[in-house]
């Protein structure tokens, strides 16, 4: 069986309610690191843990955590982001609604080691119903003393609220979640300046995923060495992988870092297959936004090596033959599916959630929509295939977000994988499926 | 509605004292959310302007922010609307059909009421339980793993009951 981390406990009943969190050791890292290490130290394990932000960019978190400005005397604030709407994920909402106190345990940890004395977290507004798990636990924890002032006689003080949001994937963006957070239209910053410096109204500030900060409890009570013993490379730890599409066994699995892509959809223990006895075609292996890849490349790489679920094996071929592991939302495809329209589906989503400051990205959105649609219903010409290569090569590079080229690259690759199916498309002047 | 229920009230209340002081336009999208629920589950002009004066900003502060999030109708919609994921996942699992079956028993295209007011169909992007596909939402609820038998049960159901989908989603 693979370590777990994050799901260890996730099947015990009333696990949601403090009482069962806590007989089952839950808060103790809270207890040990309050007590006795300093915000640095908890910094410090958390860098040399090697764990890389959950949200999607794998970025270090521990390194984030350092750039937070300590000098501008300005409160701090630290932040978690449970937008989770990258289509294809939904790994946070089982944390959530499930461990809401393994959530509250993550961020006591961080704004004590941030040095924040208010912490949000967003929720995407969809999600009412989890919101209200995660605040009836917060009750719970400032009734226990874990939430509040002199937290465990400590004398760190935190408050911790729940803010919904309304409806928008962009949101999901970290500057565009401040400013939601704030109570404006979700338009991502330009940065510089980035949060750690100016964030929440203006103050420095720090947003994680839900499942970094749902690790940090267990990097705490464990020490930095036994979590950066797991994993592959750079890539240390586990994964929650959500995983969708036409398998046997849908559902978010714990995965060591380092599992070989091809046990992951085939193993009774994870996907059990592909559903119906059918044959795979295809995997958007990280969330809607990363390319997509043929079955023979994801389960192996270009050079013949067995692909792994991991941040370097997931990138290896580039944007030719390799993709990346995202936000681990892993949408898997039969050969009964049609490329182009599942694509369709992810350019109308694009277009629908660009907030609209850029005009490559509300611009080319559309027209990739709109050109897809015409090609999946039958309409499309030739000419049509390149001029969405060429509408996603101007988005890409030319936004002030990453919402252009995530819209870009599912574009990209698809052609570049699959064009013979767009051309059939056009041949045949509808769709083959 | 003129203004929050007594039943909403403690719950605005204390959601104001969330925020730093000078900070409470913060409040605007949960507050959005409560009206939006008390006035037949859309934004009116008034209600908006109401929760303008509440947060002490101006009354374009609200209606730009009602105007970006899909959650805020801005429009008078059905006693019960329906909103049917149509991203990807749910997609590959039968999404388009099970829209097809709603807006053949319905009568009505997504984006419209029933004449009778008693349900707006809605199609909307990735509700994040892609492993349950396909997913509606109704309200704060969400039906997961829904095939054509299950929404025609649901469908009965609302129908008996009347079903109301917009509820403070804090109560
Ligand atoms: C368009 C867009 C959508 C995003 N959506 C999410 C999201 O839903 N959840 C999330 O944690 N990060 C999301 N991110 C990444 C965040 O900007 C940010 O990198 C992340 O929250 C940082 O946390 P981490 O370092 O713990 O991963 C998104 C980024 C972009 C560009
Ligand atoms: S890239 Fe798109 S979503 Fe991002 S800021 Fe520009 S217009 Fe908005
Ligand atoms: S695609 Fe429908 S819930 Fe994700």
């Amino acid at each position: 069986m693979a370590k777990k981390i994050l799901l260890d406990n996730i099947d015990v009943p009333g696990l949601a309610s403090f009482e069962v969190y806590k007989q089952l050791g839950g808060y103790s890292a809270v207890e040990k690191a309050l007590k006795n290490l300093t915000p640095d130290q908890v910094t410090g394990e958390v860098t040399k843990s090697g764990l890389r932000g959950r949200g999607g960019a794998g970025f270090p978190t521990g390194m984030k955590w350092g750039f937070i400005d300590k000098k501008s005397g300005n409160p701090r604030y630290f932040v978690c982001n449970f937008d989770e709407s990258e289509p294809g994920t939904f790994k946070d909402r089982h944390i959530g609604q499930l461990n809401p106190h393994l959530l509250i345990e993550g961020m006591i940890l961080g704004s004590y080691a941030l040095g924040a004395r208010t912490s949000y977290i967003y929720i995407r507004g969809e999600l009412f119903y989890v919101l209200k798990i995660i605040e009836k636990a917060i009750a719970e924890a400032y009734k226990n003393g874990l939430l509040g002032n002199n937290i465990l006689g400590t004398g760190y003080s935190l408050d911790l609220y729940c803010q919904p949001g309304g409806g928008a994937y962009i949101c999901g963006e970290e500057t565009a979640l401040l400013e939601s957070l704030e109570g404006k239209r979700g338009n991502p910053r330009i940065k510089p300046p980035f949060p750690a410096v100016v964030g929440l109204y203006g103050c420095p500030t720090v947003v994680n995923n839900v499942e970094t900060i749902a690790t940090i409890p267990w990097i705490i009570n464990n020490g930095y060495e036994a979590y950066s013993s797991i994993g592959i490379g750079n890539s240390k730890g586990t994964k929650l992988i959500s995983a969708c599409g036409h398998i046997n066994k849908p559902g978010v699995y714990e995965i060591e870092l380092g599992l070989p892509i091809e046990e992951f959809i085939y193993s009774d223990e994870y996907c059990g297959g592909i559903r119906n006895g059918n044959k795979l075609k295809a995997v958007v292996a990280g969330g809607s936004s990363v390319p997509i890849l043929p079955a023979e490349l994801i389960l192996r790489t270009a050079t013949g090596e067995p692909r792994l679920m991991s941040y370097e094996s997931l990138s290896e071929g580039g944007f030719q033959s390799g993709s990346m592991l995202g936000s681990g939302g892993f949408i898997v495809m039969d050969h009964t599916t049609c490329i182009v329209k599942n694509l369709l589906t992810f350019a109308r989503f694009y277009h629908h959630e660009s907030c609209g400051q850029c005009s490559p990205c509300r611009e080319g959105t559309g027209w990739m929509e709109k050109i897809l649609h015409r090609i999946e219903s039958g309409n499309g010409s030739m000419k049509d295939i390149d001029l969405l290569v060429n509408i996603s090569k101007h988005i890409e590079g030319n936004t002030i977000c990453p919402l252009g080229d995530a819209a870009a690259w599912p574009v990209a690759s698809a052609i570049r994988h699959f064009r013979a199916e767009f051309e059939e498309h056009v041949k045949l002047q509808k769709c083959p499926f | 509605m003129t203004k929050f229920s007594a039943e909403s009230l403690p719950i605005v209340n204390r959601i104001l004292k969330q925020y730093p002081e000078g900070k409470q336009k913060s409040a605007l999208l949960p507050l959005l959310h409560i009206a939006q629920a008390e006035n037949n589950g859309w934004l009116s002009a008034e209600t908006m302007d109401y929760i303008a004066s509440l947060l002490e900003i101006q009354p374009i502060e609200v209606y730009e922010v009602a105007s970006f999030y899909s959650m805020f109708n801005l429009q008078p919609v059905g006693n019960c609307v329906i909103e049917v994921c149509q991203t990807g996942p749910c997609w590959l699992n039968g999404a388009e059909e099970l829209l097809a079956y709603f807006t053949e028993r319905l009568g009505i295209k997504a984006g419209e009421t029933t004449a009778d007011g008693k349900f707006t169909l809605k199609t909307v992007e990735c509700l994040a339980a892609c492993g349950n596909a396909p997913v509606i939402q109704v309200g704060t609820d969400y039906f997961e793993n829904v095939n054509k038998q299950k929404a025609e049960e649901l469908l009965d159901k609302w129908q008996k009951e009347n079903k109301i989908s917009h509820t403070n989603p804090y109560l």
